[in-house]
C-alpha cells in the first residue's frame, strides 16, 4: 500500500497493523490504514470479509463481544484509542448501525439529545432545543418531523429512523462518524436520501462507511479501502481505485467476479 | 357472496371426501368439548363463590370489624387492610431484589454466579409455601419473640421474589442487542445503559411480573398461619400480628358456625375480585405499554 496518495490530506485516524477476531480466530489481519480528515472513506468488501469488525475496533465496540481479541494500534489524532476511556472515545467517534435503532421509549426530540440526557448532562431547555433543531436540519429531517417532535421515533419510516440515528450520533458533535452499512436495510428512495445526507456532511465531519454496495462506494466516497478475507488489499482515492485498480483482486471484485 | 373457509356448502359427491369432512367436524367438536371440560372447574368455582359470597357483601361487611361470636353481622375490614399492608411490605422487600436480580440474570446469567442464582431462584419457585412460612418463622418470628405482619411480609416476599426475578430476566432477554449498542455507541456508561435504556424498554414486562407476583402472594395462606398469624382488630403496626384475607377465610371456613362460614364465603369473594383485578391489570399493562421495537 502506498501512503503517497494521502500526503495532501490531513490524517485524523490511523490504524497500524490492526488484527482482531473472536475466540482466538482472527477475522481482520494486520490492517494499516490512514483515514483523511473531513472526507468520506468507504470500507468496501464482500460479506464476511471483516470490514464491520475492523470498524468496530475503531470505537472499541468490538471488545464488547465475549471472547473478542484485538491487537495493533488505532490512533485518533495520534493518540492510541486503547488508552482512551471507551466512554469518552465513543462520544468523539459516533456510530450508526445497519438497522435503524432509535430508542423505542423516547420521543424524536429525546432521541436526538439522548447522548446528553442518558449521560446525565444538565442542559438548558433552549440549548437542547437548539441542538435538536440544528441537528435535525443538518440531517434533512427537520421539515418532516418538526410537527411530531414529541412522538415516538419508532413511528417514523425506516429511512427516517436511520436519519434520526445519524442525527443522534451527530448531536454529540463527534470528530468521526462510523456508518456500518447504513442503507442495507432501506429502500432505494431512503437510500438516496441517506447518501445525499452523507455527501452534505463532507467537510464538517470525517465519515468512515462500511459497505458491500460497490456503486454506493463509488457515488459517495472520496477514498475507498478494499478489504478481502480480512486483509487490506488496496486503498486510495475512489476515482483511481475504481478506474485503475492496482491489485488484480480489486479489479475482479469490481467486475463482479466474486463478492 | 364471500368465499367460505369451511367447506360447509360444498356438495361432496365423492364419498371419501365426505368421510374426511365428517372426521374434520368430529375433531373440531371433540376439541371444543375437551376445552369446555377444562374450563368447567374454574367456572364452577367462580359461580359457587359468587352465589355464596356476593350475597354477604355489603357496605357493613367491607367497613366493619368482625363481631364477637354470637353477635350477628360484622365485617372483614381488618383483613382487607391487613392483606394490603402485607402485600406492600412484601413488595417493598421483593420488588427491588427481584428486579435487580432479574437484571443481573439477563446481563450475566451465563457466568458462574449467574447459573447459581438462576438455579436458586428456580428452586425457590418450587419450594412449598408452608416451608417458606417456617423459614420466615425461624428468621423473623423467633428472634422478635412474637407474630408480626413484618414476618408475614417476609414470607410473601420470598414467594414473590422468584416470580419477579424470572419474569424480569425473560423480558430483558427479549430486548434487542441493537438497543444496547445504540446507547453504548453514544458513550453511555454500562450501568446507565441498563437502567435508562434496557429497563424502560422492558418496563411493561417488569411491571407485569411484579403484578403477577402480587397476585400470587395475595392468595397465600399457609405461610401466614405462623407469621402474621391474624388478629380480630384493626392493626396498622407491622410489628404486630395482623389479619389477612386468606387467613380469615381459613379461620372462618373451618369454624362450626354457619354465620362465620358465610363470612368466609364473602371474604373469598373479595379475595377473588382482588386477584381478578390484578390479573386484568397485568393484561392492560402488557397491551398498553408494550414497547414497539
Amino acid at each position: 500500500m502506498e501512503d503517497s496518495v494521502l500526503t495532501a490530506e490531513e490524517t485524523i485516524l490511523e490504524t497500524r497493523d490492526l488484527t482482531a477476531g473472536f475466540d482466538g480466530k482472527d477475522v481482520v489481519h494486520g490492517v494499516s490504514l490512514a483515514v483523511p480528515k473531513w472526507k468520506v472513506t468507504a470500507i468496501m468488501g464482500p460479506s464476511g470479509c471483516g470490514k464491520t469488525t475492523f470498524m468496530r475496533c475503531i470505537n472499541r465496540m468490538h471488545e464488547l463481544a465475549p471472547n473478542a481479541q484485538v491487537s495493533g494500534e488505532v490512533l485518533l489524532d495520534g493518540q492510541d484509542v486503547y488508552h482512551i476511556n471507551p466512554i469518552e472515545l465513543r462520544r468523539r467517534i459516533g456510530m450508526v448501525f445497519q438497522r435503524p435503532n432509535p430508542f423505542p421509549t423516547m420521543s424524536i426530540y429525546n432521541n436526538v439529545v439522548a447522548g446528553y440526557t442518558l449521560n446525565g448532562a444538565r442542559m438548558d431547555r433552549t440549548d437542547r432545543d437548539q441542538i435538536v433543531e440544528e441537528t435535525l436540519r443538518r440531517t434533512t429531517l427537520w421539515d418532516e418531523v418538526k410537527d411530531a417532535l414529541y412522538r415516538r421515533g419508532s413511528f417514523l419510516s425506516g429511512g427516517q429512523q436511520q436519519r434520526l440515528c445519524i442525527a443522534r450520533a451527530l448531536a454529540m458533535k463527534p470528530e468521526i462518524l462510523l456508518l456500518d452499512e447504513p442503507t442495507s436495510a432501506l429502500d432505494p428512495k431512503s437510500t438516496a436520501a441517506i447518501e445525499e445526507l452523507i455527501v452534505s456532511l463532507k467537510g464538517s465531519v470525517t465519515i468512515v462507511q462500511v459497505t458491500h454496495n460497490i456503486p454506493q462506494a463509488a457515488r459517495i466516497s472520496d477514498y475507498t479501502a478494499f478489504i478481502h478475507l480480512g486483509e487490506l488489499v488496496e486503498f486510495g482515492p475512489t476515482n483511481k481505485l475504481f478506474t485503475v485498480p492496482k491489485d488484480k483482486r480489486t479489479e475482479e471484485y469490481l467486475s463482479g467476479k466474486f463478492g | 357472496m364471500r368465499p367460505q373457509m369451511t367447506p360447509r356448502g360444498v356438495r361432496a359427491s365423492d364419498p371419501a371426501l365426505r368421510g374426511r369432512l365428517r372426521a374434520d367436524k368430529a375433531f373440531m367438536g371433540g376439541m371444543l368439548a375437551i376445552s369446555m371440560i377444562a374450563v368447567l372447574p374454574l367456572v364452577l368455582i367462580l359461580l359457587f363463590i359468587i352465589i355464596r359470597g356476593a350475597s354477604s357483601i355489603n357496605w357493613q361487611f367491607l367497613t366493619e370489624l368482625p363481631k364477637p361470636m354470637g353477635e350477628a353481622g360484622g365485617g372483614i375490614s381488618n383483613a382487607i387492610v391487613g392483606t394490603v399492608i402485607l402485600i406492600i411490605v412484601a413488595s417493598v422487600i421483593s420488588m427491588p431484589l427481584g428486579i435487580l436480580s432479574g437484571i443481573f440474570l439477563s446481563e450475566s446469567g451465563k457466568s458462574g454466579l449467574g447459573r447459581v442464582t438462576r438455579l436458586s431462584v428456580e428452586t425457590l419457585m418450587g419450594v412449598p409455601s408452608i416451608v417458606i412460612g417456617i423459614v420466615a418463622y425461624v428468621w423473623v418470628v423467633r428472634p422478635m419473640g412474637h407474630f408480626s405482619a413484618l414476618s408475614g411480609g417476609v414470607a410473601l416476599a420470598m414467594i414473590m421474589l422468584p416470580v419477579i426475578t424470572l419474569s424480569t430476566e425473560e423480558t430483558l432477554l427479549l430486548i434487542p442487542m441493537s438497543l444496547r449498542e445504540a446507547a453504548l455507541a453514544l458513550g453511555v456508561s454500562y450501568p446507565r445503559t441498563v437502567l435508562k435504556v434496557i429497563l424502560p424498554a422492558g418496563a411493561s414486562g417488569v411491571i407485569t411480573g411484579a403484578l403477577l407476583g402480587v397476585a400470587r402472594a395475595a392468595g397465600e395462606t399457609a405461610p401466614l398461619l405462623f407469621t402474621s398469624f391474624g388478629s380480630p382488630y384493626m392493626v396498622l403496626d407491622i410489628l404486630k400480628p395482623m389479619a389477612s384475607l386468606p387467613q380469615t377465610i381459613y379461620f372462618y371456613a373451618t369454624s362450626p358456625y354457619p354465620a362465620w362460614q358465610t363470612l368466609a364465603w364473602g371474604a373469598s369473594f373479595v379475595l377473588l375480585v382482588l386477584v381478578l383485578v390484578l390479573n386484568l391489570l397485568t393484561k392492560l399493562v402488557t397491551s398498553r405499554w408494550k414497547t414497539q421495537f
